[in-house]
Formats: structure tokens, sequence, C-alpha cells
């Protein structure tokens, strides 16, 4: 055929591909792409959010989280403290696992008593089932579990760990898991392929005891490139993708062919000084260089001037280009144990240098900050940010970016004086990080596991643990508000922004976005 | 002959003993494992029972010897990540590596010597010196930024290729190819031309060089003289004559391609080895680290015996050692 006319065909199919590449989608399978690829199919090998992000469309768990973070019924239909130590849950009747048989207590049984024998586990899930000390099968559809101590927290760590059914056997391993030849649950799909580090299939489970999702079938690819991830989304190839870069969002907002769904996160991030030292700090001296006999940082002055002079709206705003909200403590408006009367502490350089000089410094001193420049969203351009603020105070500050693997390790041996971190609350109330971030460093008692710049106040100490003990929800806040405030008056840390979950999607999908940063392909709907 | 492999296969192990030294003493050196790999939620005891889980509790001598005695048994430790054994999780990943580099490799040779053949003929032709002029932009080019161009407007904007990922496979010999579907083909158009492009234009510029230097040489003059067809004076005797530098080159760049293909296949989501090895630097996975640059070194040491080996092939006067 004449070249005008094979030209005019090729561009006819070039423009029906181009289209084709920014149709709705259509049928009902979905294709998604997450920013981490999961280690293995295995639900109790590494608590990490990848592998329970996937582990969630397979497997089901006693108590579930919604988007608030806050527990709901999922495999058992109601809880309840019989005693201090004891725990009892009613289980969801008529549940099928992927294999046909019935879901009882004796599965939940082998769970928490499978746990501890994974091997190699890099990330155990015995932190959420060590306080569980023996698990009765009262009937079918009742379980009790006694603790070893009071733990009113307990269904919310059971929101953690899968239950596998009894019929794996003694010791499944992690092949037979990865192999598919044991994935079995009793969540809304079932794993039909896996390619580590590439994609998974699934396929609907259309004996799932909840709603019936839309999707018959689910692509689960593993795209860990921003502008890979990003691209597909734009290109077609995929119709929904997760953690959407802050450098794109200005531009996928106005843009026709992509729809966003944020929600604020239970990941904030603060910076810490380091108050392992009484004497001379490591990356600290004098105006001119000077060396320091004592640590600025005991002063609440000093914590207080360096905490008002980082203008967090404007970090929010340029830095984060929106994608954070500014807080002046662990968890957002709307969260359990948020506490109303401490908002967002004002920016305000000339109060900073004022309470500067009052405590003796009025030529401020030299500091270097410490930042990971790969790990949190924006992480080194946040640092840089702080430093140029804390410089115009009269702080002499030095950035000083490194890779996550050498950062953490050092970080661990209190070798900074000032750094920059981020905390997931995964639990979504404020006992999770007053334990871990807040309470003094006690390792036979478990308590102030990342408290990095070991900061200590017994005082505070003794509030923190009299609220884990208490298993009245109503009660606990109470007492975990006062000792949010207590923390925040000492400037125990210094909070910076809550960050968004951002996720991008074709225009005519809806996403509910969550607090935890979970991709659950089932909550993908399509829009009426 | 045979002692000269005998000797080069002995070499090798003394390499690869050095290269895993080198990388225990490093790892070790970078930083902890466990502080990265553990939830940030763990406590200090979940800490404790991880690190003897993953076997660092005890003194480094002491796990490079265990890692040595697991090694003269194929065993070469599992992945912290993945607990997987590490060799395993690299020969997963492998073939999607394979195919990537090997493609590149076909369209460097394929694409560089006919056209730096046309440009060494007709070095003063238009479109000899446009040769030349984009050969520049093939190794200045950063690869990253020509990935994500090629994806903005061959998937993105014209939609013809997919964006990312890895095609459909077929089996062969009882492992999954994906050159082997018309899909598999769309999705590696872009991340292997992104590969080539280096190579391409080296190896255009050294063909070219070989060109021109062999061109006015006596022996050509010679066939030419006795009449033989300019086709035959160029594509067999100038041919195998500019073949050595050209071989070396390729020798060298398909090690390197297999080894280091990293940034394409982050930018593709290609499921490579590239990308297996970069995320367990990034995590410390210190039993990947290991079996993979165990693997390379001997990779790089085959190719160079077969490199050593097609020398004698194209040049009848090398002597692949002297005689006494």
């Amino acid at each position: 055929m004449g070249i005008a006319r094979s030209a005019a065909l090729a561009w006819m199919f070039a423009g029906g591909i181009g289209l084709a590449g920014i149709a709705p989608v259509q049928a009902q399978t979905l294709t998604l792409a997450v920013a981490s690829a999961p280690t293995s199919v295995d639900p109790h090998y590494h608590n990490l959010a990848p592998n329970n992000s996937l582990a969630y469309h397979i497997f089901g768990k006693l108590v579930n989280t919604d988007a608030t973070a806050r527990p709901q019924p999922g495999l058992a239909l109601s809880w309840k403290a019989i005693d201090p130590t004891t725990w009892e849950f009613k289980l969801r009747p008529g549940v099928k696992f992927h294999d046909g048989a019935a879901f009882t207590g004796d599965d939940v049984a082998y769970t928490i008593a499978r746990v501890p024998t994974v091997k190699n586990s890099p990330g155990s899930f015995l932190l959420y089932t060590r306080s569980v000390t023996d698990v009765q099968v009262v009937d079918p559809l009742t379980v009790r579990m006694k603790t070893r101590a009071v733990t009113p927290l307990l269904p919310i760590d059971l929101s953690q760990v899968y239950i596998l059914p009894k019929g794996l056997g003694a010791e499944p391993s992690i092949e037979d898991f990865n192999s598919l030849k044991h994935a079995i649950g009793t969540g809304a799909f079932r794993i039909t392929s896996f390619q580590s580090g590439d994609r998974a299939e699934l396929v609907r489970n259309d004996a799932f005891w909840g709603a019936k999702p839309h999707w018959e079938r689910v692509v689960y690819r593993m795209i860990p490139n921003d502008s890979a991830r990003t691209s597909a989304l734009l290109a077609g190839d995929v119709d929904f993708i997760e953690a959407v870069p802050t450098s794109d969002l200005a531009n996928l907002r106005r843009d026709k062919r992509v729809a966003l769904s944020e929600a604020v996160s239970l990941r904030f991030a603060y910076v810490l000084l380091d108050r392992s030292r009484k004497g001379a700090q490591p990356f600290v001296s004098g105006p001119n260089g000077e060396k320091l006999d004592k640590s600025p940082f005991e002063d609440v002055r000093v914590r207080r001037a360096l905490s008002m002079s980082i203008n967090r709206e404007a970090i929010v705003d340029r830095v984060m280009e929106g994608a954070a909200v500014p807080t002046g403590q662990f968890l957002a408006q709307g969260n359990y144990s948020h506490v109303p009367d401490i908002g967002v502490l004002k920016y305000d350089p000339a109060g900073a240098r004022k309470l500067l000089a009052e405590a003796g410094f009025p030529n401020g001193f030299r500091i270097t900050l410490h930042g990971p420049n790969d790990r949190y969203v924006n992480d080194e351009k946040v640092i840089q940010a702080i430093g140029q603020m804390w410089s115009r105070i009269g702080v002499q500050t030095k950035v000083d970016a490194i890779t996550w693997p050498s950062f953490i390790g050092r970080a661990s041996k209190q070798e900074f004086s000032a750094f920059f971190v981020a905390w997931g609350t995964s639990t979504g109330e404020a006992s999770n990080p007053l334990r871990a971030l807040i309470h003094t460093f006690d390792a036979s008692k478990g308590f102030g596991s990342a408290n990095r710049a070991r900061y200590s106040n017994p005082a505070l100490d003794a509030i923190i643990e009299r609220a884990t003990a208490i298993t009245n929800d109503d009660e606990r806040e109470v007492v975990l508000m006062e000792a949010t405030r207590m923390a925040m008056a000492d400037v125990a840390m210094m909070t910076l922004y809550q960050q968004k979950n951002v996720w991008g999607m074709k225009p005519n999908l809806r996403y509910v976005a969550r607090a935890d940063e979970a991709t659950h392909a089932a909550d993908v709907t399509v829009a009426k | 002959m045979t002692t000269w492999m005998l000797r080069r296969l002995i070499q090798a192990v003394f390499v690869m003993l050095a290269m895993t030294v080198i990388v225990f003493i490093g790892v070790n050196v970078i930083g902890d494992p466990v502080e990265i790999l553990i939830s940030p939620e763990a406590d200090q005891a979940e800490r404790a029972r991880a690190v003897i889980a993953l076997g660092l509790d005890k003194p480094l001598w002491e796990q490079y010897w265990r890692f040595l005695l697991g090694a003269v048994q194929g065993d070469l430790g599992r992945s912290f990540v993945f607990n997987e054994p590490a060799l395993k999780l690299i020969a997963t990943r492998m073939p999607a590596t394979l195919e990537l580099a090997l493609t590149a490799v076909l369209l460097s040779i394929v694409i560089g010597i006919p056209l730096g053949l046309y440009a060494g003929l007709k070095p003063d032709s238009v479109t000899g010196r446009m040769i030349m002029g984009t050969s520049i932009l093939g190794f200045s080019l950063p690869t990253f930024w020509v990935g994500l161009m090629m994806i903005m407007v061959f998937a993105v904007q014209l939609g013809w290729l997919p964006s990312t990922g890895r095609g459909e496979t077929a089996e062969l010999f009882g492992v999954q190819w994906s050159f082997l579907t018309a899909d598999g083909l769309a999705h590696m158009a872009m991340p292997a031309f992104n590969l080539a492009l280096g190579n391409i234009a080296l190896v255009l510029r050294l063909t070219r060089a070989g060109v021109r230097e062999n061109l006015p040489m006596d022996y050509v003059k010679f066939a030419r003289a006795k009449g033989i067809s300019p086709n035959r004076v160029v594509f067999v005797h100038v041919l195998k004559n500019i073949m050595i530098p050209i071989v070396t080159v390729v020798g060298l760049e398909i090690g390197g391609l297999i080894a280091f293909a990293v940034v394409t296949e982050s930018v593709f989501a290609w499921p490579g080895m590239g990308k297996l090895i970069i995320d367990s630097i990034n995590v410390l996975d210190r039993p990947v680290i290991v079996a993979y640059l165990m693997m390379i070194v001997f990779l790089f040491i085959i190719i160079n015996l077969l490199v050593d080996l097609l020398y004698t092939v194209l040049d009848p006067r090398v002597r692949l050692e002297t005689k006494e």
C-alpha cells in the first residue's frame, strides 16, 4: 500500500495504543505498584511493612485496624479482659481457610505457638506475642489468653499477627511459604504466584467472610524507584500506586490522568538532642570554636530555643510540598490520646535568641546536626532547612547527612549531639512512642528501646509505667495525655511534622487513605 | 594449554578468597545489619535474640571460619533479609539480568560494528561525521536520565512500549526467559537499549579507529592490487585484524553489564541481580554480598579466560604461554 496510507495506519495504531494507555480501568483486574518489595510470603518471618501489607491480602488477623488505626473486629468478634492477666476473645463463626478448613480457636493457639519457632527472623513477631504465656481454647469459638503481666494492649498487639491454619503442621518453612504451598489464609484473596522483587498475583477468594472485593484479580507489582512508579501510573501500566513522591505532588494534583488520596500518617519526624552526657558534647563547641565543658542541652531554655527557632510551617510548605502537617506532639488530631491543648510551637526566632541569652549563650554556639540521607522522605532537605534556621538565631550549624546503615549504627551508640529521625506509631496511641522513645532506657524491662539520645525523666517514667498498665481505654487516654504534656513541656524531643500518606490512582478509582501507610487492594473501589 | 588453564583456575580461587576476606571486614566496619533489619519497635530483648539468630554475636574470625566451612560444601550462607540460600537467591534473579546484559551486548555489536565500519570507511562523509558526533552523546549522557527520558517519551506520551518491569516469560531448559515472548521483548526493548548505549558508542569508536589504522597498511594495498573485491577486503581481512581490541572491550563490558546493571534495573524495575546487590548492600545483608561478589569474580575470570582463548582463534601469532 502507499506510503501515506501505511503512515496513516501507523499513526492511528500509535494513537490507539496511546489512548489505551489512559483508558479507565476495565474488567476486574487491578494492577497496583508498591514502593518496597516484601521479602517473603511467610507472615511471621519479618515484621516489615511491605511483608505485612502483602500478608493482609492473604491472611486474616483477630483484630483489624481501620484507617485511623483504631481496632476493629477481624477474625475475633469481640474481646474483653476477664481479669487483669486474662483476655477472652470471641471468634467469628463460619470462616473458612482457602483450603476449605474451618477457622477455630485451635488455629489461634497454633499461630501463637508458631511465632517463636520461626528460624533466622531478623525482626520477629515475638514482640507482640511474648506476653502470652498460655492459650486456652475454651470452645471452638472462644479463646482465652493468659499473659505474664497486665497487658492492656494485647488486642492491639495481636492486630499485627496473622493467623495460620493448624493444618500446616509442625514447622512450616519459609521456602514452603514462598513456593505458595503453605500460603493458606482466611484473607480476601488467594495468592497464585510470587516472584520475589518483581510481582505477586492474587485472585479473589469467593468464600471470604467479609465484603467481597470488586477485583477478581490483583497484580501486585513492586517498583521501588519513585520516578519509575509514577511513570508507570501515568503511562497506564498500573492503576494504583502508593507513596507518591512529594516532588511530583504539585504536578499530579493538576493532572487529569491521576486522582490522589491523602491521609495524615502515624509517622512523625523529630529532632533529638543528646542527653547521655552532661559534660562536653562531641559535636558542640563555643561560638568561636572553643571547647565547652558542659552540654548546653541540659538547660530546658536551650532546648526550647532550638525548638522555637524551627519554622515548621515553612518546612511543611516548601520542603515537604504540603505532604505533611506540622505537629507539637506524637499524634495528629482525631487520633486516640491526641492532646488538644498542645498546639504547634510558634515560630519565634527573636524569642529563641532571648532564651539562649538568658541561658548563658548570648553569642550562640556551634553544632553539627546529623541525619540520614536515604531513609525518610526528604530527610536530607529537612535537616538542611533546620541547619539554616538554627544558624539564624546564632547557633552556627553544620549538617551531615549519612547513609542509613552507617547513621543508625552510630546513633545507637550515642555518637551524635543532635540528629533527625522519624517514628511510626504503629499502635495508633501515644503509649507506643512514650514507651520506646521517652522512657529511660531499661533493657531489663524493655523500655526506651529506641531512646537513642538517652533522655531520662524518672517522674515521667512513673506516669508512663502507670499508663501502660491501665486496661480501661478512657482512663488510659487521660494518663497518656498527661505524660505527653509533660514530655513536650520538658522538650524531651522536638517534634516537627506528621507525614502524609499519598496514594495515586486512575481517575475512576477511589481509596480511603490510611494512617498506617498500608495498601489494601480490597479497599480500592470504582467510583460510581 | 592445560597447565595454563589450571594455573588460571588456581589464581581464580585465590582471588575469590581474598575477596571474601575484604567483604567480611568491610561489611563489619560499615554498620550493624541487625539495627537496620529489626523493627524500630523491637526492644532490647528482641534485638539480642535477632543478633543470635543471625549469628552476629560470634567474633568475626569465627563467623568467617563458619562461612568457609559452609562454602566448601557449596553453602554460601542464608540471606539475612530473605532467609533463603544466598546462591539460590542470586540464581533466581540471574536469568533476568543475563538476558538483559546479553541483549545489550548483542545490540552493541550489531549496531556498533557496522556503524563504526561505515564511519571508518567514509570518515569525511556527512553520515560518517554524524555517526561520530552522536556517539559522543552515547557515552556522555547519564544512564538513568536517558532511561527516564525514554520512559517519558515512549511509554507515557506515545504509549508504544510498557514503562517498567519484565514481561511474560516462557520456559527454556528449565529457566524462565522473557525474550521468548513478544510481550517480553516489548518490555526488554528500552532497558536493553539504555544499557547498550554506552557500549554502542564504545564499540563504534573502536571499530572506526581500527579501520582507520588498518586501511593504509601494506596488506590492504596488496590485497587490492591482487584484485580481491572491496567487500572481501573489508569484511574478511580488515575486520579480522581489528577484532582483538573489540573482543577485549566487549569481554570486559559483558562482565561489567552482568555485574553492575544497577541503574537500569532500578529505573525500569527490572527484577535482576543488580538490584539485589544494591539492596543487599543498603541493608548490609552480608551473605548475599559475599556470595554475589564471589560469583562476579568467578565470572570475570571465566570471561577473561574465554577472551584469551578467542585471541588464539583470531590471531594465530598469539601464544598463550611462552614455550621453553
